[in-house]
């Protein structure tokens, strides 16, 4: 299907009487955007549709399924419409919502859900006897495609219905996803998609997707229809009176209004940033809580059945508000809910309008939305989402190729599935669109990798997990390779998180099956905790006790200080978008009016004794304070990019002999600190500020900090667990897990020092670009601000620097050695040890 | 930290820069923080759980690990043999990972082998995962060795008699510690005035906490972590250690 503009006309389309019937009946009257998607599918075409929240999507998206399978007569039986969806709970809320239609039309069609909840009778069931329409996960589908019946079981396939497109694509389960629709359209070549999406940025990308890519350079787009945009949010910012701090996420100040604004309303929504403010609100809430409403708490690490009792409380209209993170960013329609609260920063104007859109489902009334800003640099921020919003902004999305290790993963599940030549399976994958770029060297190697790991020293040949037969065709080598796909089958990669359990203080270490388990938590956030630290968790303050097999157990404790100040569990950077919407503020002070006067003021003061960052260049503040050596820079790139940044200035800064001692930094500066006067060495020519930021620093100094960095290593090893190279830790296989699992650590450094250029490594390197270590965005920044450094040397701490340097002691010092903290802790005992004897 | 008991040799304390000396038994031991054991007076480098073709045993059972492992693990000796120049290597057990693993070493890991025993005595203590002498390692094969007042073996025993110490492997031991809100993981020695437990040289070995009960039964009293850092170990007392799971 070759690409065509929204506009072009499409043929008229006659809806069946029943179907007419039905919509009079309920005093409807199907809207113009479902009448042009039927009328594209009727002609044969794949298409987006891009509408608001409660314009139909999904009736939308059905609507041709329906007709075509209530006009059928004497069909085949066999699977017709197969929906996909992000979310388990989606599929099954939208099956419930589709047979209602069904039925009070009378349409005899058969519609079933597939998760990893389905009892495996009926999952067996479903490949003999499929249902007409069957809804189902991602995962689900790269189950069924890598078995010898997928070809009986989809070759009649005639619809696919693709939800919530937007939050598939561009993330590796949309990589998945992809290729397993390229391999549907293989075998059902007649297949069409409907691809369901909130507005974006680009629906170029999206577009693509829905139909195969001819592989040849040419890009290929499904059509698009557009829904009416509802009635305009109105949003605010709340505005006030108390102060507003100058660091922090808790947004205290703001608890009063917040309060107020849930009691006046029927249900409320309200969003934070990370699992941490998520609990720290929540328990400040049910303290002011007099009225005792029903206030409720979800988030990613909860445990399932609790997050599944507040989703029902929430359906059934129990509760009045719920303070969530981006786990409800997506999800069930809930009628009730009458206003967004966004706490904190809103980080992206994509993510926020999704947010503000989970208010009121009804086109024709506003979404309305408050943001509460916790500092004052949120405040820029808040101001900035809202001129977004109403221009309608979206963030860009950042380019990126699909994932090497998930089209691994994907190249065993189709070996399963039966034997395969090379050449048309790499055909078939480039017609996926993440994968359309696709060198034919690269799928070599991934396939290399799937056979034998692919390693330059081909040790592995007698033990390959897929063998080339005489015919030229690859096939599994036992029946056992097939076990081991459907044990790794997915892109998540959740083998890092641990039970929270409650056990009774004074209950001794053993004591396993005494408490309920709260939730999960991720292990890197465990291994900084000793017994004794406490943390909040599913809203109250927790005493880590110990970790007994795979569960962190925990008990009540009258601390009401947590002593672990946060963990970053589902933390966003600051949106490229947003970001220069902030510095386009702080540059232009004839629009500070229309911020709050604190921080016009405090803006104010940084003109004075400072200077204000500019549009386009970096600006660098350099002061001594309190014996210390500061540099403060604001790039206003995002924290993860300035983490980065702050691990190579250190080392750069080491070498020039300025000794540094570490970093922290915020979504908007970078504060590194040492021994050594820097404004001095600038002065004497001993530092060049140009060659500091130079995106030199993106060669060797990042290399030889890949090589020990925790994040690179954390990075690495979902790759490995997602191809395959590393397997997946299942409970109750732990027990002997020395000997079984392999820590991926220490195949990192193994492989990085033999085989740097290995194709897992590629895909791990790939992942921190974008990822976890943002080096795409901190080498735009380099190459954006090179000649144009701004450095001011200050005798004092500038208003602007306050925030970032107040980090200090909060967070957890960066950047330091190992060898060091080892150091300080051994002299420190050996003092302990030499004052006892005195 | 004493140069002088690393031995009789002139430029001996230049090599020993900051390695720190342990006494066992009247027996000077320097600690080297790639996790080998230099005991001068004997003139022998003593090293733990090399686990040699871990990866290829992953390899057969469709994990396939970079088959680099062994290789990595053989130019570490390599670099200890350069810098220490022992008259006798002593690995203390499990030098292979598995019965099957002598027959899995590539013609590279069979030189670099070669290249270890010229000019010096191999002796290779029996452990658990390597039970029967192999033929491929070269060199001589012991269930245990007595050297002076140490004895040498794979698995901690019964603690020798009086004025007797030991010298052993199997634990793998690892010390966390956590500090200023990051944890550190390392391979470390385990010891107190009798006995000291070599961390493994293996490049995939795993680890086992030194406060897991496993470990923690071997010494009687307080026990200390020789935690190994980038250029020398450091002596932390096994209760500043955070223990793990289990």
């Amino acid at each position: 299907m070759l690409s065509s503009a929204p506009s072009e006309a499409v043929p008229a389309v006659d809806l069946p009487e029943r179907f007419l019937r039905w919509f009079e009946a309920r005093g409807w009257a199907p809207r113009p955007h479902q009448l042009d998607l039927l009328a594209r599918a009727q002609a044969g075409r794949s298409t987006l549709l891009i509408a608001p929240t409660g314009a139909g999507k999904t009736l939308a998206g059905f609507l041709p399924s329906l007709v075509e399978l209530a006009g059928r007569r004497n069909a085949p039986p066999g699977l017709h419409t197969l929906y996909i969806s992000p979310l388990k709970a989606l599929a099954v809320d939208v099956a419930r919502n589709l047979e209602r239609p069904a039925a009070e039309m009378g349409l005899p069609i058969r519609i079933e859900t597939r998760t990893g909840d389905t009892p495996a009778s009926r999952r067996q069931r479903q490949r003999r006897d499929p249902p007409d329409i069957l809804l189902t996960t991602p995962e689900q589908i790269a189950l069924l495609l890598a078995s010898a019946d997928a070809p009986h079981l989809f070759g009649g396939l005639r619809r696919i219905v693709l939800d919530e497109l937007h939050a598939l694509a561009g993330a590796k389960r949309g990589d998945l996803l992809a290729l397993g629709l390229a391999r549907l359209r293989r075998l059902a070549p007649q297949v069409q998609t409907v691809g369901l999406s909130a507005t974006v940025a680009d629906p170029a990308t999206l577009r693509r997707w829905l139909v195969a890519q001819p592989g040849d350079g040419e890009l290929r787009m499904g059509d698009l229809v557009v829904a009416p945009p509802g009635a305009p949010p109105d949003i605010s910012m709340l505005d006030s009176a108390e102060r507003l701090p100058w660091a922090g996420h808790t947004a205290r100040h703001a608890l009063a209004a917040i309060y107020a604004r849930i009691a006046g309303q029927t249900t409320t929504l309200v969003f934070v940033n990370t699992r941490m403010q998520a609990e720290l609100l929540f328990q400040e809430l049910w303290k002011i809580n007099e009225l005792n409403l029903p206030i409720a708490l979800h988030h990613g690490s909860l445990d399932v059945s609790q997050r599944r009792r507040v989703e029902a409380a929430m359906a059934e209209g129990r509760l009045k508000a719920v303070v969530c993170t981006s786990s409800l960013d997506l999800g069930i329609d809930w009628g009730n809910v009458d206003l967004v609260i966004n706490v904190g920063a809103p980080k992206g104007s994509s993510r926020l309008m999704q947010r503000i859109g989970r208010a009121n489902h009804r086109l024709d009334e506003p979404s309305r939305a408050v943001l509460v800003p916790a500092n004052r640099f949120e405040v820029l921020e808040c101001r900035a989402a809202l001129e977004a919003v109403a221009a309608g902004a979206q963030d860009a999305r950042v380019e990126r190729a699909g994932a090497l290790d998930v089209l691994a993963q994907h190249v065993l599940g189709m070996a399963c599935a039966g034997p395969f030549a090379a050449e048309d399976l790499y055909r078939e994958v480039i017609a996926a669109e993440p994968y359309a770029a696709l060198t034919k060297e690269d799928f070599d190697a991934v396939l290399a990798f799937v056979a034998t790991g692919g390693y330059a020293l081909r040790a592995y040949e007698r033990f390959a997990r897929i063998r080339r037969t005489k015919d030229g065709r690859w096939r599994v080598a036992n029946p056992q390779v097939a076990q081991q796909y459907r044990l790794n089958v997915g892109t998540i990669v959740e083998s890092s998180m641990l039970k929270v359990r409650l056990v009774r203080a004074g209950q001794g270490p053993r004591a396993r099956f005494g408490g309920k388990v709260l939730g999960e938590v991720e292990e890197y956030f465990v291994e900084t905790m000793s017994p004794g630290d406490t943390f909040v968790f599913a809203g109250e303050v927790l005493e880590y006790r110990a970790i007994v097999e795979e569960e962190v157990h925990v008990s009540r404790t009258a601390a009401t200080d947590p002593k672990v100040p946060s963990y970053a569990g589902g933390k966003f950077p600051l949106s490229t978008y947003l970001a220069a919407g902030v510095r386009a503020m702080l540059a232009s002070p004839e629009r500070w009016d229309s911020l709050p006067s604190q921080v016009a003021e405090w803006l104010g003061m940084q003109r004075l004794r400072s200077r204000l960052p500019g549009r386009e260049d970096l600006l660098v503040e350099t002061f001594p304070r309190a014996g210390r050596h500061y540099l403060v820079c604001y790039p206003f790139e995002g924290r993860l990019a300035h983490q980065t940044l702050g691990m190579l200035l250190t080392r750069r800064l080491e070498r020039a002999r300025l000794r540094p001692l570490g970093f922290v930094c915020n979504d908007y500066a970078l504060v590194v600190y040492g021994l050594s006067d820097i404004s001095l060495a600038v002065v004497q020519g001993r530092l060049d500020l140009a060659a500091l930021f130079d995106a030199d620093m993106l060669g060797d100094d990042l290399d030889a900090w890949l090589a020990e960095s925790a994040l690179m290593k954390r990075t690495f090893r979902q790759c490995a667990v997602i191809a395959g190279l590393i397997e997946r830790r299942f409970p109750g296989r732990e027990k002997n897990s020395r000997q079984v699992t392999m820590s991926s650590d220490l195949v990192y450094d193994v492989l990085r020092s033999h085989e740097p250029d290995h194709v897992l490594l590629r895909a791990a390197w790939a992942d921190a670009a974008t990822g976890l270590l943002d080096i795409r965005r901190l080498s735009d920044m380099l190459a954006r601000i090179r000649g144009r450094i701004d450095h001011v040397p200050l005798d004092r701490v500038s208003p602007l620097a306050v925030p970032a340097m107040l980090e200090i002691g909060r967070e957890s010092v960066s950047g330091e050695a190992a060898d060091a903290l080892l150091a300080e802790t051994e002299a420190e005992l050996v003092r302990e040890a030499m004052d006892a004897g005195r | 930290m004493l140069a002088d008991e690393c031995g009789e040799v002139d430029d001996e304390a230049e090599r020993c820069g900051e390695t720190d000396i342990v006494a066992l038994a009247g027996a000077g031991l320097a600690l080297d923080p790639a996790g080998a054991v230099w005991w001068a007076a004997e003139r022998a480098l003593i090293v733990a759980d090399l686990h040699l073709e871990k990866g290829s045993a992953f390899a057969a059972r469709g994990v396939m690990l970079p088959p680099y492992d062994s290789l990595a693990t053989l130019a570490l000796l390599a670099r200890l043999v350069e810098r220490w120049q022992p008259r006798t290597l002593v690995a203390l057990g499990d030098s292979l990972h598995d019965r099957g693993a002598g027959a899995r070493l590539g013609p590279r890991e069979r030189e670099a082998l070669a290249a270890l025993g010229r000019g010096r005595e191999l002796v290779w203590i029996a452990g658990n995962h390597d039970p029967d002498p192999a033929p491929q390692l070269g060199g001589t094969h012991l269930p245990e060795l007595r050297l002076g007042p140490l004895v040498l073996r794979h698995e901690p025993g019964a603690v020798p008699e009086a004025g007797a110490g030991e010298l052993a492997g199997h634990f793998h031991p690892v010390a966390r510690l956590v500090r200023r809100g990051r944890g550190i993981r390392r391979r470390c020695f385990a010891g107190d005035a009798r006995r000291l437990v070599l961390p493994a040289l293996g490049a995939y070995a795993g680890g086992l906490n030194i406060r897991d009960p496993a470990l923690a039964a071997l010494f009687p009293g307080d026990y200390t972590a020789y935690v190994t850092g980038a250029a020398r170990t450091y002596r932390i007392a096994h209760h500043a250690c955070v223990p793990d799971r289990r």
